[in-house]
């Protein structure tokens, strides 16, 4: 329902006005665009080089630990990104802005859709100069042009779906602290699989428990798998399939909160 | 008045878990065009009637329409029907202000061909035509409750929601949002409910106010009617000679009971009225004294307040004093044939 005289406005139409001014705000706020950056890099730098003796492990992979490492970054950009995703609308949840815009017509989804444009611009960005930083210190890309065009879409797609947990959180506490607070949790996650070592090779049998079923090693692994091994089906499946069903769960549970919070009567 | 209420409210009640009412059970109709000015002190339960009159925040119990529409049944024709400036300007700073208007008059609905020249028109109109293309984190606290005006005013709607549209801006801010708000009303006919907490806000601006204390409306009446029914006006004396107080006291002890104040005047209230004021001067010169000024004080809003909550309301004081100079009542009231 619009006021008299005015157009039903267009679902596509808002998810573009919500999404350019995420993207504006990515843009105008260049330090949502560096640390992401640069923090992954830094890490992928000194892991790459303190822990290179782990390739004569047996069983390692014959690869550079660089090359094996490559995929950590772009989950270490995901984190990022699903903080950056939940603390801005945390932010217009606190501020009210986002009950200015409650007060509109807007649909619950061109809400949601447009608020991840922004997020989605700085995956987009960090995954691409990761991958350039990668093949810029001798990484080789076992899948070729084609990999790395799909290599890019898995790990956006990983991005928009942690986003997805950033919104949730923001949707259901509504406080920017709250959602930064989930960041070292995340980061244990992360932590907690096949990022350091190849599964086979965790020992620590608790280790590899966890690590076999926490969900980061399939993502990580699907795009390492890229990287290193070239074409692996059964890596790509379950990678892109653990990273749909995540953005799923996340869009689907944020797209709940959302109506929630619009709950208008 | 013959139109329908814009906004009709009956036994609203908000109540919060593990909290008290916030709004508990109020009534209040307001007419199409009218300034209804929601008076109360910090957690009276203004912003929460707001809230729920804007569809933002369900009630827990009692009906309301706005703009002829049931705020449970049909939020979507009400948020049609209305523009809402609520409690400090909700605003980006990292957008310019015409931004603002762009991506408010897109998710209003106003078609990409008159979105650029509505945005243009509210800009002019609110005075912020040359800040138009700077971020809106360098604004003053005048600049950004002008634009959640123009803001709340993209589709031009036919009620007004303003949540303590001046609280913390300066005194020419505030003067001109209440010249503006008031050529809405009187002029555009638009109807404005305007919460507040400044006393003279409400005196000079609403043509109707109402009391809110503790969740429930306390008084509802015109300002004047509101100021006639508690009180009359107070004349305070001020001797030539001080020492000569007593010859004072004895000559206006016929009118009432004094009040002497430290400087050596003398105050007394005239439950004739004005007209009473003729007489007290014949009393003085009847008795030989000689007077060095001598003022005449209507009761305010505030005398109001406190007569019906038994206590001031949070910061009038501060603000009673200030030498506002507000849209002519008067002038107003004939506009509109009142």
């Amino acid at each position: 329902m619009v006021a008299s005289g005015l157009s039903e406005p267009h679902l596509l139409a808002q998810i573009g006005a919500v999404a350019r001014r995420s993207v504006i705000r990515t843009i105008r706020q260049r330090g949502l665009l560096v640390f992401p950056i640069l923090f992954p890099l830094i890490l992928f730098a000194i892991n790459g080089s303190a822990l290179s003796a782990a390739t004569k492990i047996p069983g390692f992979p014959p690869v550079s630990y660089r090359a094996f490492l490559l995929a950590v970054p772009f989950m270490q950009g995901a984190l990022f990104v699903a903080v950056t995703a939940g603390v801005d609308l945390a932010r217009d949840i606190e501020s009210g802005f986002f009950n200015r815009l409650a007060m509109t017509p807007v649909r619950p989804s061109a809400m949601l859709a447009g608020q991840m444009g922004g997020p989605l611009l700085v995956a987009a960005i960090q995954s691409v100069i990761y991958l350039i930083v990668g093949i810029a210190t001798g990484v080789g890309i076992a899948s070729g042009v084609g990999g790395a065009l799909v290599l890019l879409a898995l790990s956006v797609l990983i991005a928009f779906g942690f986003a997805g947990v950033g919104t949730l959180l923001a949707l259901r506490f509504g406080s920017g602290e709250a959602v930064q607070a989930m960041f070292p949790l995340l980061f244990v996650t992360l932590f907690l699989s096949s990022s350091s070592l190849p599964r086979n090779l965790l020992k620590v049998s608790w280790f590899h428990f966890v690590a076999t079923y926490n969900p980061a090693s399939y993502l990580i692994e699907g795009i390492r798998s890229l990287v290193i091994s070239g074409w692996d089906a059964r890596a790509l499946a379950l990678g892109f399939g653990f990273a749909l069903a995540i953005l799923v769960l996340t869009i689907g549970l944020s797209s709940l909160a959302m109506k929630n919070r619009l709950q208008r009567s | 008045m013959s139109a329908a209420p814009a906004i009709e409210v009956e036994n609203l009640v908000r109540e919060f878990k593990k909290g008290p009412r916030a709004v508990d059970g109020i009534d209040l109709a307001v007419e199409p065009g009218e300034i209804y000015g929601f008076l109360g002190p910090n957690g009276a339960g203004k912003s929460t009637t707001v809230l729920m009159l804007t569809t933002l925040l369900p009630p827990t119990s009692g009906r309301a329409s706005v703009g002829g529409y049931d705020i449970v049944r049909d939020g979507a024709h009400v948020r049609a029907s209305i523009g809402a400036a609520l409690q400090e300007a909700a605003l980006d700073a990292i957008l310019t202000g015409r931004e603002h208007l762009m991506l408010q008059g897109t998710l209003q609905g106003i078609p990409r061909s008159d979105r650029a020249r509505r945005t243009q028109e509210l800009l002019n109109r609110v005075g912020l035509s040359e800040a138009a293309d700077r971020r809106v984190g360098g604004y003053s606290g005048g600049m950004k409750r002008r634009l959640d005006l123009a803001l709340a005013l993209v589709h031009e709607p036919r009620i007004l929601f303003l949540d303590e549209p001046t609280t913390g801006l300066d005194l020419q801010s505030r003067t001109a949002l209440w010249a503006e708000v008031d050529r809405l009303a009187h002029e555009d006919g638009i109807t404005v409910f305007l919460t507040t907490q400044y006393l003279e806000e409400a005196d000079a601006l609403a043509d109707r106010v109402g009391i809110i204390d503790h969740g429930h409306i306390v008084a509802e009446d015109t300002p004047e009617n509101l100021k006639a029914e508690i009180g009359y006006p107070t004349v305070e004396v001020l001797p030539a000679d001080v020492s000569l107080g007593d010859g004072f006291a004895s000559a206006l002890e016929g009118f009432g009971k004094l009040v002497r104040g430290d400087d050596g005047s003398i105050a007394v209230q005239l439950p004739g009225g004005e007209a009473q004021l003729a007489e007290v001067v014949r009393a003085l010169d009847a008795a030989g004294l000689h007077v060095a000024s001598l003022h005449l004080h209507q009761p305010s809003l505030d005398d109001v307040f406190l007569a019906k909550t038994g206590r001031k309301l949070e910061g009038s004081s501060d603000e009673a004093e200030e030498p506002v100079e507000a849209p002519s009542r008067r002038g107003r009231r004939g506009r509109r044939g009142r």
